[in-house]
């Protein structure tokens, strides 16, 4: 029984203290004394290098796509916040042995030297943090977490351009990262002369596995154009193979503002952490200054509900009168964060984009309004794609989105997943078995987007389970569903009237014939009875209206974009076949 | 050429001029139901109230209305040759009518029912015969019918017929009677009929007995109207003691059907008389019973509320209301609790003297 201690700043100074501490063993001293000379500080790098899993370096096929995936994710984000259309470049070099060069480049502001190293080469360092914006990096460890991986898998340092002006040099660095101190290690640091007005380039040698298919880089970048059609991606595969994504819109997404945490998302620690760095002078400052939505009134009736004066100083205020403020905001009506924070993609984009990638019979879709969880906003969107060349057998598929970025792994363990799960599709027309998905030639794309979207891990690839979210997405797939099933019910309904179309067509010369028995006219009067008849009871009918499934009415849909990620890989069905061999042999075994 | 094939080739000209004038053609026909009858206590049947239904065509009516002009030219075809085809044949026949055919019997008879109703006549009329059989009779009665071949009168004297009976045929317009009997008796089972015939109930009271077996045929109903009406006999009804006996099969021998209106003058017989078993009989002679189902109950309440018959006489709804309160029904043969011929002896004797016993 080890125990360990988890520390964000592993600075020097504390290293050494830490060195202090530790007791000398002497002679005959308690096995406590013992143990005690085992526990030391652990470095954060240290430790993510230990449990990589947890940043989504599992194995080598997802380690490739985890890297490109940070860098990406890092490159639009800061294009964005810059304003600039982005234009990303990605290339992937097969190096042999397992071995992959990724160059990841974008038309962003650049970075200030000063800043590089960190960036790249220290966890948990970033703007993005400490700070309630929609953006998709979060916390800080991503692209550091994947240099940090490259370099322990081949020692090689990332190579770093960036410039930030066009009659500027652009900086180049070789970084390594010390895994113990978490630090930035400067290999090499020199000035070039980039082709570039500005942006950022980066170059990383790490051990990963290249696949197509499902869970593939070239399926991420698909499922990112799609969520994402300001960007244009140009992506060479490691096989030297260039697919182009081009952007479909020259708008950016709406501005999202940066908020301050709403008083109803925070928890006593962070509350008591916030009254001690404030440069509030009082605890009704402090409430209007640091979260959003608190006026005068509101923080001053936050103290009374707490019986603490407004005029107290924060610093003064202690462990328990922190406890009873947290009460008291509860029982305070405070009013929802802003949601001009949060940006949707558009029902329209969404939709497109979905027409893009499947040619089906019938797309709907919906942005729902802004909600809260946990004091942070945000919004949830939805679209549907039904039948057309989409498999009749099996669950639908879902494509899952976290502020624009697909989520590919742990789908069950998502909240989107969930949701999906709980909806009843009987009433749509779907058959399902209770708490599973339904089965039915569906395509259904979720996206979260949030100034903090809950994940299951740091990973990020499933959006944890709050109820207010599942709500969210049960209510965008319901409104979905009621618009697929009025679509079913109409073209059922267009589908009676053909039967009874077809019956009339049926049954005229039936009529005809038992005249002519009756009374017995002639063939020419038959005919004249059949094509009145025909007239008389089609002009009762009206019109109708054309429904159903056709292939060229989507002009949107683009076959060779469609058949990116969807290759059904040789090995892959070499192995799934393996498996199902085995698993008949095991069976005649337990038979026997 | 008959009545029926004028009517039925005016009736298709009809259809005919209306296509022509490109308007949509309908069949009109009486409501086959009980809501379309009313109950006259002075003709003593159910009497037709002449609520049309109009079958326009259409395309949810197009594959019945082919279906009827159908059956109207099979009818045709059958006088013109002078041919009969049972109901099972008919339906038979329309496998040969393509995408028109019947699935089942059930909707080729709907369709008979409909042509039938529609030219106001006798299904016999237009050349259909039903399979069923009419009845069975024991008892002082001659019939007097044709030789099939020759055209010559036999005499069939139903005294003679052993432990066996005499049937009544599917047509009994051309039958004439010689008899002395007092009255016609009319059972519900066949098992109550063989033991008042073994033990020649008939000779004993001096009638005629009658198996109905169920709800009445026609030709039983019209038979026993015919032979009451030329003898001068009175007609007496002995059934179980449950609504389907007294809703289903007295309501439908005395006064005719919802279903075929347009005939019940012919098919009823309005003089007769209900003698047992009456709710009141299960009480006096302590009849083993049966608990009522919620069919029954159901049954009861229909019959008190919609029945025309039942509406108009006040000793059936007092009988009814009487059953529902006891819950209970007894079967003929519950009479053989106190002994097998109780029933000859005792049960029969003493309610055919009894007149208050009897329901109208």
């Amino acid at each position: 029984m080890v125990q360990r201690t988890l520390t964000g700043n592993n600075t020097n100074s504390s290293a050494k203290s830490a060195d202090k501490n530790v007791p000398k063993v002497e002679k005959g001293t308690t096995k406590a004394h013992e143990m005690a000379a085992k526990q030391r500080d652990i470095g954060v790098a240290e430790f993510f290098a230990k449990n990589r899993h947890l940043l989504g370096f599992d194995n080598k096929r997802k380690s490739l796509l985890t890297t490109i995936k940070e860098a990406v994710d890092n490159s639009l984000d800061a294009c964005e916040e810059a304003g600039i259309l982005p234009e990303i470049n990605v290339e992937i070099i097969d190096m042999g042995n397992d071995r992959f060069r990724v160059i990841v480049e974008d038309n962003g502001p650049g970075i200030l030297k000063s800043q590089i190293p960190k960036i790249f080469a220290k966890l948990l360092y970033g703007s993005k943090f400490h700070r309630l914006k929609m953006s998709r990096g979060q916390q800080g460890i991503g692209i550091s977490a994947s240099v940090m991986y490259g370099q322990l898998t081949t020692g090689k340092p990332a190579k770093i351009i960036s410039k930030i002006k066009k009659d500027l040099p652009a900086n180049y660095y070789e970084l390594h990262i010390d895994t113990q101190k978490n630090k930035p290690e400067i290999v090499k640091e020199a000035t070039l002369d980039w082709e570039k007005d500005q942006g950022t380039r980066i170059e990383l040698d790490l051990e990963g596995s290249y696949q197509k298919g499902s869970q593939s880089v070239d399926q991420y970048l698909k499922q990112t154009a799609i969520a994402n059609p300001h960007v244009t991606i140009i992506y060479t595969t490691p096989k030297a193979e260039q697919v182009i994504f081009p952007r479909a819109t020259e708008n950016l997404p709406k501005e999202t503002a940066e908020i301050k945490p709403h008083p109803y998302g925070v928890e006593l620690g962070v509350l008591i952490r916030m009254l001690k760095l404030t440069p509030s002078k009082t605890l009704q400052q402090f409430f209007t200054q640091e979260f959003s939505r608190v006026g005068n009134g509101t923080a001053k009736q936050i103290c009374e509900n707490a019986r603490i004066p407004p005029n107290t100083k924060p610093r003064k205020v202690s462990r328990e009168m922190a406890d009873k403020l947290i009460q008291s905001i509860k029982e305070t009506k405070i009013i929802s964060p802003p949601s001009d924070c949060i940006a949707p993609i558009g029902e329209e984009e969404l939709e497109k984009g979905l027409k893009k990638e499947i040619n089906a019979e019938f797309y709907c879709s919906i942005t729902r309004p802004p909600n809260v969880y946990r004091g942070n906003p945000f919004l949830i969107e939805a679209a549907i794609a039904y039948g057309g060349e989409q498999q009749k057998e099996g669950s639908i598929n879902i494509y899952r989105y976290a502020n624009r970025v697909p989520l590919l792994f742990q789908q069950g363990a998502c909240a989107a997943t969930k949701s999906a799960q709980q909806t009843n599709w009987r009433g749509y027309g779907l058959s399902q078995s209770s708490g599973a998905l339904p089965q039915g030639p569906i395509t259904i794309a979720i996206h979260m987007a949030s100034v903090w979207v809950p994940f299951t891990s740091e990973s990020k690839e499933a959006i944890a389970h709050y109820p207010e979210i599942i709500k969210e997405i049960k209510l965008a797939i319901q409104e979905c569903g009621r618009k697929l099933g009025s679509y079913l019910a109409k073209k059922k309904r267009i589908g009676d009237e053909f039967k009874k179309r077809s019956f009339i067509e049926i049954y005229i010369p039936h009529v005809a014939e038992a005249l002519k028995d009756l009374i017995g006219i002639s063939e020419k009067e038959i005919e004249q009875v059949e094509l009145n008849l025909q007239e008389a009871l089609e002009k009762k009918r009206g019109a109708i209206e054309k429904v159903g499934f056709d292939k060229g009415k989507n002009i949107e849909y683009d076959e060779e974009f469609a058949k990116i990620g969807k290759e059904v890989i040789k090995e892959a069905k070499e192995e799934i076949d393996a498996l199902k061999g085995k698993k008949v042999d095991e069976e005649k075994e337990l038979k026997k | 050429m008959t009545n029926v094939v004028k009517d039925i080739k005016e009736i298709s000209k009809g259809i005919y001029n209306m296509i022509i004038k490109k308007k949509l053609p309908s069949l009109v026909m009486p409501i086959r139901s009980l809501q379309n009858v009313s109950y006259s206590p002075k003709s003593g049947y159910f009497e037709m109230l002449g609520k049309m239904k109009e079958r326009t065509l259409a395309a949810s009516t197009i594959k019945t209305f082919a279906q009827s002009l159908k059956m109207m030219g099979l009818s045709k075809e059958l006088i013109g040759s002078n041919d009969l085809a049972t109901k099972r044949e008919a339906y038979y026949v329309s496998k040969n009518w393509g995408e028109a055919r019947f699935n089942e019997q059930s909707e080729s008879d709907n369709v008979m029912d409909d042509v039938e109703a529609m030219l106001m006549v006798n299904r016999e009329q237009i050349g259909f015969v039903p399979e069923e059989k009419g009845g069975d009779i024991a008892g002082q009665l001659i019939v007097i019918d044709k030789d099939q071949e020759t055209g010559k009168e036999i005499k069939i004297d139903c005294t003679k017929f052993g432990s066996g009976a005499y049937s009544i045929p599917s047509s009994v317009e051309e039958l004439k009677f010689d008899t002395k009997a007092k009255f016609v008796l009319a059972i519900e089972t066949a098992g109550m009929f063989q033991r008042l015939a073994k033990h020649k109930f008939w000779k004993k009271q001096n009638c005629i007995l009658i198996s109905m077996g169920g709800v009445p045929t026609r030709a039983c109903r019209r038979f026993i109207r015919r032979l009451s009406d030329s003898k001068k006999l009175p007609v007496f009804v002995f059934t179980d003691g449950d609504p389907y006996g007294y809703g289903s099969i007295y309501r439908t021998l005395k006064v005719g059907s919802g279903n075929a209106a347009h005939i019940n003058k012919y098919f009823c017989v309005p003089n007769a008389k209900f003698i047992g078993v009456t709710p009141q009989d299960i009480i006096d002679y302590k009849l083993p019973s049966h608990p009522l189902k919620d069919v029954d109950l159901k049954k009861i309440k229909d019959l008190i509320k919609n029945d025309p018959f039942v509406k108009h006489h006040k000793p059936w709804q007092k009988a009814l209301q009487e059953m529902a309160k006891m819950k209970k029904r007894a079967e003929q043969q519950a009479l053989a609790k106190w002994g097998l011929n109780f029933v000859i002896e005792k049960y029969l004797p003493d309610k055919l003297k009894d007149q208050k016993t009897w329901l109208p």
